[in-house]
């Protein structure tokens, strides 16, 4: 009772880069607490980097292990927290009501998800220092342009949250939840993230090929293992995944 | 002139086959508290709702400050309690209120407003571990931190103990005081009275009345008094002046509504002296809104 409080009416918006800001910064603060989310996007990473580096337990095609792995892995962190993890809060946010009470304040539906992209696009810069940083003290030398990578990158990530929104938008929390981490564990074992394609029948190689975390993870390892400019063939599927999960999104997504 | 706060005509929300609104009309003036009194499922959440934006009604018009409710002018100006939820579970109190408050541009204290609410010893405590009554405290703080001019508060107290209550009471006052105009929904008779300016009392989705409580209540005063069930009460009426009206609800409870004044109750006691009875807990009241909403629909508020 010892507050004195004004609450004289004085309406206003808060500045749209300082909402912007606030909200990403309260969903970066929220995926870098949250255990489940952390072992999607760090644990599981590194672990399957250093372990299948260390030991010969599968077989890479041949070549230096950790230069096949790394840029996989990275594939596979980009996927984690743009799709299985966006999906799995998202779908949450919106069963608890967080998406709606958030509609009611100032804060647009376009300022939410600029916060969100910002947000996955910052825990991905800190996934890609420690994997990167782990694979360079194992030996990792990689090649081509870290500009073509970074594109790569923001490609996927746009594919992915859109997969991911997608999935959020249609299903219930539980639902998605399940489903989202069925789907990171098919992509993971079939989009040539530690397995290599080539071990795959070729008939079903070409199918493979197309999905979003092949399109990474070749596009990534052509460029950083192959040292090459800008793989042309990756960027085309990853930007046709985004424009169509996303373009899908926009138009079923339902925020209660 | 200035529109007011919310002005609704003939409204009307189906959800699939039941009709939650029909055909309501309401207005809420600038700078007053109205409360919409009635009982759970009247279509009391469902009208709140449709003000704040988040469903679209069938049929009527909503003005909210003068605009259509989904406005995203009115954002700023339009604070919010949800009934129930509303705040990611691990988000720690204080964190939920100070980003709330960086929404808005000139936000209260975050601080200062949950030491108003109690809260002061729960800023860590994240959502899902705060107690009903101190989520909902916690939600009052989010709808009022940026300043609106307007506040949607959906059972504002629903689950809050007697102590937490009344703080929600005062500081609905000090709103009130403020100039911000505020739509409470409530069962709670006791608080509409207390509270409200104006009440509406809707029921099965139509307002069945509206006014200040004062006027609903009526300034009449009703004698009732408890004594054996099945008294002949036609003796008593043609001793009472015209215009008087006695009943027996429920059994053993009467009610002797007409000019409460000494001569009455002396009429009244006297017949109980010559019916031979004792009447006990004899008193002199004014009607409450929860008469009013009996009256007119039959049933309990609750």
């Amino acid at each position: 009772m010892s507050a004195t409080l004004d609450f004289t009416p004085a309406p206003g918006a808060a500045p749209f880069p300082r909402m912007v800001l606030a909200q990403a910064g309260a969903e970066i603060k929220a995926m870098l607490r949250n255990g489940e989310q952390l072992l999607l996007t760090m644990i599981i990473p590194v672990l399957l980097l250093v372990g299948f580096s260390v030991a010969p337990l599968i077989d890479v095609g041949g070549g230096d292990r950790v230069a096949f792995l790394a840029p996989g892995v990275l594939a596979l962190a980009v996927m984690s927290t743009a799709f299985t993890g966006q999906a799995i809060a998202t779908g949450f946010e919106r069963r608890y009501g967080v998406l709606r009470r958030l509609g009611a304040t100032p804060l647009s539906r376009a300022g939410l998800m600029l916060a969100k992209t910002a947000a996955v696009i910052a825990v991905e810069a800190i996934q890609v220092g420690v994997i990167v940083a782990v694979a360079l003290a194992l030996g990792w030398q990689p090649q081509g342009s870290p500009f073509a990578a970074a594109l790569l990158v923001l490609l996927g990530t746009a594919a992915f949250s859109g997969l991911g929104l997608l999935m959020a938008g249609l299903l219930r929390a539980e639902a998605t939840l399940a489903a989202a981490n069925l789907v990171y564990l098919l992509l993971l074992a079939a989009g040539g993230v530690v397995f290599p394609l080539a071990k795959f029948p070729a008939s079903v190689r070409p199918v493979l090929e197309l999905l979003p975390i092949s399109a990474l993870t070749g596009g990534l390892r052509a460029v950083l293992t192959g040292g090459a400019a800008l793989p042309l063939g990756a960027l085309a599927v990853l930007a046709a995944w985004a424009v169509v999960s996303l373009g899908v999104a926009a138009r079923t997504f339902r925020w209660e | 002139m200035e529109s007011p706060a919310v002005e609704i005509a003939d409204l009307v929300k189906r959800y699939g086959g039941t009709t939650a609104i029909d055909g309501l009309d309401l207005l809420a003036a600038r700078g007053a508290v109205t409360a919409v009194l009635g009982p759970n499922g009247a279509g009391k959440t469902s009208t709140v709702e449709i003000c704040e934006g988040f469903r679209r009604a069938d049929a009527g018009t909503v003005r909210v400050l003068g605009s259509a409710p989904d406005a995203a002018a009115l954002r700023p100006r339009v604070g919010v309690m949800l009934q129930s939820g509303g705040v990611p579970p691990a988000m720690r109190c204080a964190e939920w209120l100070r980003l709330v408050a960086r929404f808005y541009a000139r936000p209260l204290d975050p601080g200062a407003l949950l030491e108003r609410l109690g809260l002061s010893d729960h800023v860590r405590t994240p959502y899902r571990r705060l107690s009903g009554g101190q989520q909902q405290r916690l939600s009052l703080a989010a709808a009022v931190v940026g300043r609106p001019e307007l506040v949607f508060l959906d059972e504002p107290t629903a689950g809050l103990d007697p102590q937490a209550r009344h703080a929600c009471w005062e500081l609905v006052g000090e709103l009130r005081a403020a100039g911000v105009s505020v739509v409470l929904t409530t069962h709670h008779m006791d608080e509409a009275e207390r509270l409200a300016d104006k009440v509406v009392i809707i029921d099965r989705g139509r307002v069945v009345a509206e006014g200040s409580p004062a006027s609903l209540t009526g300034a009449e005063r009703q004698l009732r008094f408890r004594a054996r069930p099945g008294l002949a009460l036609e003796e008593l009426l043609n001793a009472l002046p015209a215009g008087s009206a006695a009943k027996e609800s429920p059994a053993g409870h009467y009610i002797i509504e007409g000019q409460v004044d000494p001569e009455l109750l002396a009429t009244v006691t006297a017949w109980c002296a010559a019916e031979g009875v004792t009447a006990d807990d004899l008193r002199i009241e004014r009607r409450t809104l929860e008469d009013v909403f009996l009256e007119l629909t039959g049933r309990e508020l609750r």
